[in-house]
């Protein structure tokens, strides 16, 4: 069991920030994110997009924003689960969280701030009819070990990178690799499109544009597809083991909408007056995951609904504790690594 | 500069004649949201950087329209229910070239 004071759910900006007020106030935060690197939509989506409205950044990228914060929260040490998604809550009789992930990782917090942005990323699935009957029974929307591939037909949909770098990774494990896009066109990387392109010349890989994937057949797992040539509208059998459909990931609230908290506008309610905490005491939410009369999905924002939220957190951690807030200019930054950062003292000193 | 209509069919198959500015620097998926014509969280997801699909359209008036850039070729590419008529809202600027087009939202989950 993870044990930390404050246990943030997403590690996008504002998750993040929030680690550096909670470690002014000398709590300790852990991260859970479902993607497997910290920064969220930032990383993910858009790190090579400027961002304008970073107050005192004229300009920054998306990505840099995300190494900066990195570095701002160092000293502070956070925890990271990475590439498991919070799933299930249950609240202990001492008044804290346990929050469990789809990998069963446990964590124990008097806090929870769910900075979870648009939700957790999940693969975007065609519409299919009988899709979810053969999901673990030929289907896989990810790879995790290409292995299990060796020997086997495959058939991989998507125009992106993914399915262009799997097809060409796959090309020498399965015994057959089919690659089925909508269109004539690839969009990746300029050396994967030439080396799929070689690999198509080699006969190596079977490629069917344009056209989808329209049909999926079998008893109890997967034995052929139906495609479907979308300029001719002419169909297909081709028999496989695998179809491993690639096309992106779009966001999800997910589980979390399970937690029997107030939604609205496919967001999470919060007393926007006070410190953004849900209708369940103890839990906030925090950043673009939360909505309230006015709320803008600015990450800016979410940097003061983080601050706000800290000092509501520290107060219901220590009723009885006096604090006032204190600038890091006059109190400098005390890491729990045992760093210190602070202002220079000036000196007093006669001049003669 | 002034208001243009704008002919917008939401999911549920409602018509709504809606009067846009062309003065806001807004595209169309913004229009939307503006109306409210689709829930908050259903349109718009990716902020209008042609990274989702979930503001794609049919266009089912003949105007003529800016051309598709790469990022919105490509996600099209990517997208589900897509027609020859697809374009993603947030990659058409309301101008005043674009009085009476007509639209329709495409399901949720594109």
């Amino acid at each position: 069991m993870i044990k930390t004071d404050i246990l943030i759910i997403g590690a996008g900006p504002t998750g993040l920030f929030a680690v550096f007020e909670a470690g002014l106030l000398q709590l300790k935060c852990h991260l859970i994110d479902a993607l497997p690197q910290p920064g969220g939509q930032c990383a993910e989506i858009y790190p090579k997009k400027p961002i304008y409205d970073i107050p005192g950044f004229p300009e920054i990228l998306a990505g840099e924003l995300v190494d900066n914060l990195m570095e701002q929260i160092k000293p502070f040490q956070p925890g990271f689960t990475l590439g498991e998604r919070a799933e299930t809550i249950e609240k202990l009789e001492d008044g804290s969280f346990v929050v469990t992930t789809n990998k069963g990782t446990k964590h124990n917090a008097p806090i929870v701030a769910i900075a979870g942005g648009l939700g957790s990323f999940e693969p975007r699935k065609p519409i299919l009819d009988n899709l979810s009957k053969f999901e673990d029974n030929g289907v896989a929307y990810m790879i995790k070990e290409p292995e299990i591939y060796r020997n086997k037909k495959v058939l991989i949909a998507g125009g992106g990178d993914s399915a262009l770098d799997w097809s060409i990774f796959l090309a020498n494990i399965a015994s057959e690799v089919t690659l089925v896009h909508r269109r004539n066109e690839f969009r990746g990387a300029l050396d994967s499109v030439e080396k799929v392109q070689e690999l198509k010349n080699q006969g190596k890989i079977n490629l069917i544009t344009p056209a989808e994937v329209v049909g999926l057949h079998g008893d109890d797992k997967l034995e052929k597809v139906t495609v479907k040539k979308t300029d001719t509208s002419q169909e297909m059998d081709v028999e496989v083991d695998n179809f491993i459909p690639l096309f992106g990931l779009s966001p999800k609230l997910g589980p979390i909408a399970e937690w029997g908290l107030e939604i609205e506008k496919n967001a999470i309610k919060v007393d926007n007056s006070l410190d953004y905490q849900t209708n369940i005491p103890g839990i906030y939410a925090i950043g673009d995951v939360n909505t309230y009369p006015g709320k803008l999905k600015l990450i800016l924002c979410g940097f003061h609904e983080a601050t706000l939220m800290c000092q509501s957190a520290y107060q219901r951690i220590f009723p009885n504790k006096k604090y006032v807030m204190k600038y890091t200019t006059v109190g400098g930054v005390l890491g729990f690594d045992g760093s210190k950062k602070e202002a220079p003292k000036a000196v007093v000193k006669t001049i003669k | 500069m002034s208001d243009i209509v704008l002919k917008i069919r939401d999911r549920e198959g409602m018509l709504h004649e809606v009067d846009a500015p062309t003065d806001m620097n807004m595209n169309l998926m913004e229009v939307v949201r503006s109306y409210e014509l689709a829930p908050e969280g259903t349109v718009g997801i990716c902020g209008g950087m042609a990274m989702c699909a979930s503001c794609q359209f049919y266009i089912n008036s003949d105007h003529s329209l800016p051309e598709k850039s790469d990022e919105e070729e490509a996600m099209l590419s990517e997208a589900f229910f897509v027609n020859d008529n697809s374009r993603l809202g947030c990659q058409i600027p309301i101008t005043e070239d674009l009085n009476g087009l007509t639209v329709e939202l495409a399901p949720e989950g594109a």
